[in-house]
């Protein structure tokens, strides 16, 4: 526990993105770069420096302003929040430099990217510390409505389209939590996670269950989970691809942080088994469908979205092996599934700025032509790469860390059919990685020009993937801060 | 108190994991020079392979005199990645690394003036930094992280050349691998939840698990052995190898002598032995079906080899058949069978070498890559034709090569475990091998040559058939194939330490 005196990262974690983004705003349309570089810089230390707060003294709260709840508003962290806030600084301070290379080459929608950018990782933050259900509704709006400018952002009729399906799904989810939220409220009298807590577990109201059974509804729809993943891939498949990385490696992580957290905390007396494996059952699902269709795309970057609808799927069979199992089990599941979330956000975002850096290369988004990129982009195919070995769970990697729990888990409580769906699903990725890279191997067809990337794209998504890399081979460090 | 180790300033641990990077950064460097630094690159390329050599040097030493070489570093709660340098590894890791230095030269001769060969020699380290990684790995986590890499590593040296043949057989190679890894991976992890991580040990851990686990554990053996088969191309999971004929010599002498078969075969003796314990095996009732699954595939390769008139893929076919006698041998139930697997291990490898080195120099100088091409050979490249021939005699199991040693204990130690079926086997093979290597032969020595050859890339210069640095590995290598028969009662042979090896797996054993 830090003394009073000592200098406190939390509020500025939310703080300092909100003062890089308007200080973006005011200076106009496609400025603010540096100073959104140097903001997640900073944000990165503020990350570390609470992360290891965390690790040394425990979980804690804040009272914003001194107020406190009821009165005021508090924030929490604990070692999964701490975990997600690195999470965020990690993936966005490299993507912030990747995208400003990126909108030099592709200009068009990086108008108000860095405006945008700083709101969604405000919201993010807040989302990851909020301590009471309302603040996280508000946060989950916030951070929804940011990522849906940034999806509308390039303006074409596609843009728009993929804008406004992602806002119904984004409205429609939140709009069921807020449900969930109310009825809680009628029930037990207070929207705060340390009040309502041991009130439903003393004695839940038949409303708590309903209001489970809408936030589950909500935050399927927005994390994306098959069949809800409609909205995703022509979002993330369309923005530019610095706001795909974010989308696919970030924003879907919040509302899978709300339910994972509202599940093993709030809502733990209430789930059951049978809910639990229909969760599973959608997750192996969006595993098989997401892949399968990955398979098919013509275009790179849908590719790259549906094999998010895929790992998608893995987060959500953290539930039925996390589910009234073994503790040994549930334990090995929960790990696993924030692995998968951690290493997804690495590769993911490695992947899409390959993918980027693909396009600028070659000038379209066409897997079929594709050709000569082994030779003038080695880099950014090798990045590519990379961040497949993580997706397809190959070691050594955050995405295998990840497969190896969660098998372990499923073997342990005897859940033999979710070792059949991984497995699978890990050819399935190996399947759709490879069809990109054995179409980077050959020559470039006549007549094709392949033009060289800036070398801060080239790199900002070789550490990301890289990072997921190391991911695997220092596990041990992240998941002792989750155990706090 | 053992004796100060040779290394002075390095601690013992540090030793496994600078092996592993003794060519991993060299490698990672290569990656990003520019294709015209030729010199530095070849620098690179030696200096990792003669820095992996002089450790592998100081651990022999070290383990001759009682020294342990452990690294250890948790990945996940439970789950560590082991790095030892125990005997077995150390049979493994100097067969790749010798082998290698030779692939290594033989590679840079081969591909002169050819494109991308950053990017070639670049996956060509990773490659060897798995295969040691599989050498010296302490666990069956351990071991399937670099099985895995090895796959990875490989598939881009096999499409290397980019045709569109290249391109299937790397999809071929990459289906069944990751398959098979796939199969390895559930195995491994339910071995885990078993018996929790359990170090390769001498003698194995498992016996020790209550009874009635004991279905539990043949299907986890199935699994493994299943997982490891495809690289070992076990018959009927064998139907990469003869594919990938298709990338260039020094891949294929990777693939069927250092690293790829080789890490299969290996799997295969670390699991029965060091895993399950070759006792404990015999008491679940797993090696008969092992065996039987070897000799299938040894008749199997041998019958298949005899129709190709490619020679590249005779070879295939042929390692097939070869790489099954390891199989065979840690199947024998008692010591000289092991000892005949195990030396197998190395043999086959020297072997193999020797005659994909010549094959590469038949194609690359004259431009012959069939058996029906060879007539008269021997008279335009008598050393290469030579090397091929003490290779193909000790495929064939003539003395005095290496291979005649690894069949003796073969066909000793199946006698030891009471199945003479397996005499017949051995029989059959040798004399199979025979029909698809004499003829060979006969063509290379005494058929009058074409008046002239299809393509001659490399002309007769100075007294050298062909390029240095493409004639003196297959040289050294045949020569080699000799030593280590001849020498074989020395106590630095390969025999000796499959002996050391044999000892220590059966520490109850009384025959």
């Amino acid at each position: 526990m830090p003394t009073p005196e000592a200098f406190d990262p939390l509020p500025w974690l939310i703080l300092l993105p909100l003062a890089w983004a308007t200080a973006a705003f005011a200076l106009g349309p496609g400025r603010g770069a540096r100073l959104a570089i140097a903001g997640l810089a900073a944000q990165l230390a503020l990350a570390l420096i609470l992360a290891g707060q965390v690790l040394a003294g425990g979980a804690r709260a804040h009272a914003v302003g001194g107020w406190g709840a009821p009165l005021g508003i508090d924030l929490m962290v604990d070692g999964l929040a701490a975990l997600m806030l690195l999470m965020t600084a990690v993936v966005a301070l490299p993507i912030a430099i990747y995208a400003r290379g990126y909108f030099r080459a592709r200009p068009k929608g990086g108008e108000w990217f860095w405006p945008l950018a700083g709101f969604l990782v405000a919201a993010l933050d807040a989302l990851f510390l909020a301590a009471d259900l309302f603040n996280l509704y508000v946060t989950l709006e916030l951070l929804g409505l940011a990522a849906v400018g940034l999806t509308a952002a390039a303006g074409d009729r596609a843009a728009v389209a993929a804008g406004l399906r992602y806002l119904l799904a984004t409205l429609l989810g939140s709009g069921a939590y807020l449900l969930g939220v109310a009825l809680l409220y009628g029930a037990h009298g207070s929207v705060s996670l340390t009040v309502l807590a041991p009130a439903v577990a003393a004695d839940p109201a038949p409303a708590a269950a309903l209001a489970l059974a809408l936030v589950v509804a909500g935050m399927a729809l927005k994390t994306a989970l098959f069949p809800f993943h409609f909205w995703l891939p022509p979002a993330h498949g369309g923005a530019a691809s610095p706001v795909s990385a974010l989308l696919s490696a970030l924003v879907i992580k919040a509302s899978f942080y709300l339910l994972l957290r509202l599940w093993l905390d709030l809502f733990a007396p209430l789930v059951s088994v049978s809910a639990a494996q229909l969760l599973g059952l959608l997750g192996a699902g969006a595993i098989l469908w997401g892949s399968a269709l990955a398979l098919v795309q013509t275009r790179l970057k849908m590719l790259v979205a549906y094999s998010t609808v895929a790992q998608i799927g893995y987060l959500f069979l953290l539930f039925p092996l996390a589910t009234g199992v073994s503790a040994t089990a549930a334990e090995a599941a929960v790990q696993g599934g924030v692995m998968q979330a951690l290493s997804h956000a690495l590769a993911k975002a490695a992947m899409f700025a390959a993918a980027g850096g693909m396009i600028v290369a070659v000038g379209r988004d066409d897997i079929a032509r594709l050709g000569g990129i082994a030779g003038r982009v080695p880099l950014t195919l090798f990045t590519f790469g990379l961040a497949g070995v993580t997706l397809m769970g190959l070691p050594p990697s955050g995405g295998f860390s990840a497969k190896w729990l969660l098998l372990m888990a499923a073997l342990e409580s005897g859940q033999w059919w979710w070792v059949v769906v991984m497995v699978v699903g890990g050819l399935l990725a190996a399947a759709y990685v490879f069809k990109v890279l054995r179409q980077a191997f050959p020559p470039a067809e006549p007549g094709d020009l392949v033009h060289r990337v800036p070398r801060a794209m080239e790199w900002s998504g070789f550490a990301l993937a890289v990072g997921g890399i190391l991911l695997g081979l220092f596990g041990a460090g992240p998941l002792a801060l989750l155990a706090v | 108190m053992p004796p100060e180790p040779v290394s002075l300033m390095i601690p013992d641990a540090w030793l496994p994991p600078l092996v592993v990077l003794s060519s991993f950064l060299p490698g990672i460097a290569i990656f990003f020079l520019n294709e015209a630094r030729v010199r530095l690159r070849v620098t690179l390329n030696l200096a990792g392979a003669l820095a992996k050599l002089a450790l592998i040097g100081v651990m022999l030493w070290g383990v001759m005199h009682e020294h342990e070489y452990v690294f250890r570093h948790a990945v996940l709660p439970g789950v560590e990645l082991v790095l030892k340098a125990d005997a077995l590894a150390l049979l493994f890791v100097s067969l790749s690394a010798v082998l290698w230095l030779f692939t290594t030269l033989y590679a840079i001769g081969y591909l002169e003036n050819a494109p991308n060969r950053s990017r070639f020699f670049g996956f060509f380290s990773v490659c060897v930094t798995a295969t040691v990684g599989v050498a010296m790995a302490g666990n069956l986590f351990t071991f399937f992280l670099f099985y895995e890499l090895l796959t990875l590593s490989t598939y881009p040296l096999v499409v290397h050349r980019g045709t569109p043949q290249a391109m299937r057989a790397g999809h071929l190679y990459l289906g069944y691998t990751l398959a098979g890894g796939a199969l390895l991976l559930v195995g491994t992890i339910w071995l885990y939840g078993l018996a929790g991580q359990v170090d390769f040990v001498p003698g194995g851990s498992l016996a020790a698990l209550p009874a009635e686990t004991a279905g539990q554990l043949r299907l986890v053996f199935a699994l493994l052995i299943a997982g490891v088969g495809v690289k070992a191309a076990l018959v009927p999971l064998h139907g990469w190898l003869p594919q990938a004929m298709v990338a260039p010599a020094p891949v294929s002498a990777l693939l069927h002598a250092v690293a790829v078969v080789k890490a299969g075969a290996f799997g295969i003796v670390r699991v029965v032995y060091e895993v399950y314990g070759i006792e404990f095996a015999q008491s679940l009732d797993l090696l008969t079906p092992l065996a039987v699954v070897a000799a299938i595939t040894i008749i199997w390769g041998s019958l298949r080899a005899l129709s190709q008139d490619d020679l590249k893929k005779r070879l295939a076919y042929s390692t097939v058949s070869q790489v099954s006698y390891i199989a065979l041998g840690v199947a024998l139930f008692g010591p000289v069978g092991t000892i005949g697997g195990v030396v197998h291990l190395v043999h086959q490898g020297i072997m193999k070498i020797t005659l994909f080195f010549c094959a590469g120099n038949f194609a690359e100088t004259l431009g012959l890559h069939k058996v029906s091409e060879l007539d008269g050979v021997g008279r335009r490249m008598p050393w290469s034709a030579a090397a091929f021939t003490i290779g193909a005699f000790g495929m064939i199991g003539a003395p005095p090569t290496a291979g005649f040693i690894s069949k003796w204990y073969l066909g000793l130690g199946a006698l030891e475990a009471h199945m003479p079926w397996v005499l017949a086997v051995l029989a059959v093979s040798t004399l199979l091998n025979a029909a698809y290597f004499l003829p060979i032969l006969h063509r290379l020595w005494f058929r009058p040559a074409p008046a002239s050859w299809p393509h001659e890339h490399i002309p007769a210069r100075a007294g050298w058939e062909t390029s240095r640095l493409l004639l003196l590995p297959p040289v050294a290598t045949a020569a080699a194939t000799l030593a280590v028969g001849v020498f074989a009662a020395s106590s630095l042979s390969p025999l000796d330490w499959a002996k050391l090896i044999a000892a220590r797996e059966y520490l109850r054993w009384v025959p």
